[in-house]
């Protein structure tokens, strides 16, 4: 098949960057979306040109690297794929296929449809985890957790961090990824005893960075990839607000 | 790692949509009992203009209630306002090419209903309230105002306008609130979304068929069995 692409170029942070188009033909509908992209690079390398730089790693929807606005939507056209695992069976011969970045203040462009998640990666380490003495190993089922439970903590850990809730928010707001790693833990009663100051952490620092406000517009729902759920972001609401009204400034420690 | 536990509600994205949802919500409730009340037109115009009389009887309860609605106007405008700037700092961008896949027309156009309903709440005012924006107003006669107010063609558009635009902005944001305010498990999502789009639907229907109802000649200025014509006539 024959597909015309129109792709943005961006040399790095400072360049202005813009869409450029391509013909891509002989394209086999067998090729994963990347494969595609690998083929229009040799192309292009073997022209002298410089290859379109784009993030990815696992190819089989694990590892959240892969991410790109497919035709004006997070991760390509199908439900519950990541850009990674849509073929090019899912579009037809001599269709125009945009393809952009993330667009987030919060995510730098790095080059072409490469941008900088850091920014989740400091959500995550302003409360993402659990404080556990890192010992042996604790005896399988010391702690009974609730099968519903663990399968809701479970949904929400399924986040990959790809990044498109994000990307496919009206306000670039990232409370479906903020949320689904608050929901995570706690769902789980390993997660209680910093529960609340999780949900204030990570919502501090999710604003700090610059993300926008979420008016529930469910975009982010329709487009993650692992189907992360809004019922995520109405629990780190309730525990924020819970958190907020408990906080007692002499137990916070040193904030 | 820099990330601090002090709450910081009024000044995060989570507390900013909570100012939203409760102002949305006490606004929302004042339309429910406005429209109840209104709906006292269809009784005639003795009934109507004892209940317009008894709103204004009690000065203390008017003014209270009048306060609390322009706060909570004032509070929904200002945090609409900051929440808007948040996300257009968050997306400096716009993306080439855009395609929606759930996002409905009425959440997308929030920032276009809502300033509407502004821009009506001021009309509104100075047309029933005042009286500024009225052609034939007086002062103690709420039914006269109400029917000679809508005889006006384009001022029954209008309204019927507005109240379109006011079902646009409830259809999203009753429902919404309850999401902003954590109260939406996998149970509770399907009853709120009932309840508030049923309450949105009956309001705005209720509310538009008013306006129609003066134009179709349903709600008339003579009624004579209880109000003889020149208690209508005297200005
Ligand atoms: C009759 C007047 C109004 C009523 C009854 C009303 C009601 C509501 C309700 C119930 C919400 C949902 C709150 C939430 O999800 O947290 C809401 C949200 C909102 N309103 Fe209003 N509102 C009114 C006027 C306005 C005005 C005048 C503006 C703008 C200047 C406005 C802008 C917004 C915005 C931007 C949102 C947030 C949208 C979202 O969360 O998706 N509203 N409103
Ligand atoms: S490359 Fe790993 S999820 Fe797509």
């Amino acid at each position: 098949m024959n597909i015309k692409l129109h792709v943005w170029r961006q040399k790095n942070g400072a360049d202005a960057g813009k869409i450029v188009d391509y013909d891509a033909p002989d394209i086999s509908p067998d090729m994963s979306f990347l494969e595609m992209l690998d083929v229009v690079n040799e192309r292009l390398i073997t022209k002298g040109e410089d290859p379109i730089a784009f993030d990815h790693d696992c190819r089989e929807g694990i590892c959240g690297m892969c991410g790109m606005m497919i035709n004006g939507t997070p991760h390509g056209p199908r439900k519950a794929t990541t850009a990674c695992q849509l073929h090019m069976r899912s579009f037809k011969d001599g269709d125009e296929i945009w393809i952009e970045p993330w667009r987030a203040s919060a995510f730098p462009v790095v080059k072409d449809l490469v941008v900088n998640r850091g920014a989740f990666d400091r959500i995550i380490a302003a409360g993402g985890f659990v404080s556990v003495p890192a010992g042996s190993p604790p005896d399988g089922n010391a702690i009974p957790v609730p099968k519903m439970n663990a399968d809701l903590a479970m949904d929400a850990a399924a986040c990959i961090g790809c990044g498109a809730c994000v990307a496919a928010c009206p306000n670039g707001s990232a409370m479906l990824f903020t949320s689904a790693k608050v929901a995570h833990l706690a769902r789980l009663p390993q997660g209680q005893p910093e529960r609340d100051t999780r949900a204030l952490r990570m919502v501090n620092q999710m604003d700090a960075e610059g993300f926008g406000g979420c008016t529930n517009v469910g975009e982010c729902e329709a487009a993650c990839p692992k189907e992360i759920t809004l019922e995520n972001i109405a629990l780190m609401n309730r525990d924020y607000i819970k958190a907020t009204a408990v906080y007692r400034k002499e137990r916070a420690g040193g904030d | 790692m820099t990330a601090i536990a002090a709450p910081r509600f009024l000044q995060s994205t989570v507390g900013k949509k909570v100012v939203m949802a409760v102002t949305g919500i006490i606004l929302f409730g004042f339309t429910i009992v406005h429209m109840l009340g209104n709906l006292q037109i269809y009784l005639g115009p003795a009934k109507f203009n004892a209940y317009a009389h008894f709103l204004k009887s009690v000065p203390s309860l008017l003014w209270g209630t009048r306060a609390i609605l322009f706060i909570s106007v004032l509070l929904h405008v200002v945090t609409a306002v900051q929440l808007t700037a948040l996300a257009g700092a968050a997306r400096p961008r716009a993306y080439s090419f855009r395609r929606w896949r759930s996002a409905s027309y009425a959440s997308r156009t929030m920032m276009l209903s809502g300033p509407l309903l502004a821009l009506f709440v001021v009309y509104h005012l100075l047309h029933f309230t005042t009286g500024q924006a009225h052609p034939h107003f007086i002062k103690q006669d709420a039914y006269w105002n109400f029917v000679t107010g809508f005889k006006v063609v384009w001022t029954a558009v209008a309204y019927v306008v507005c109240m379109l635009a006011l079902g646009l902005h409830l259809i999203h944001g009753a429902y919404s609130a309850s999401q902003s305010l954590g109260l939406r498990t996998a149970r509770t999502a399907p009853v709120f979304k009932l309840v508030a789009y049923a309450i949105t639907i009956v309001l705005v229907a209720a509310n538009i068929s008013m306006p129609i109802a003066v134009q179709a000649g349903v709600i008339k200025l003579h009624v004579p069995t209880e109000v003889p014509p020149v208690v209508v006539g005297v200005r």
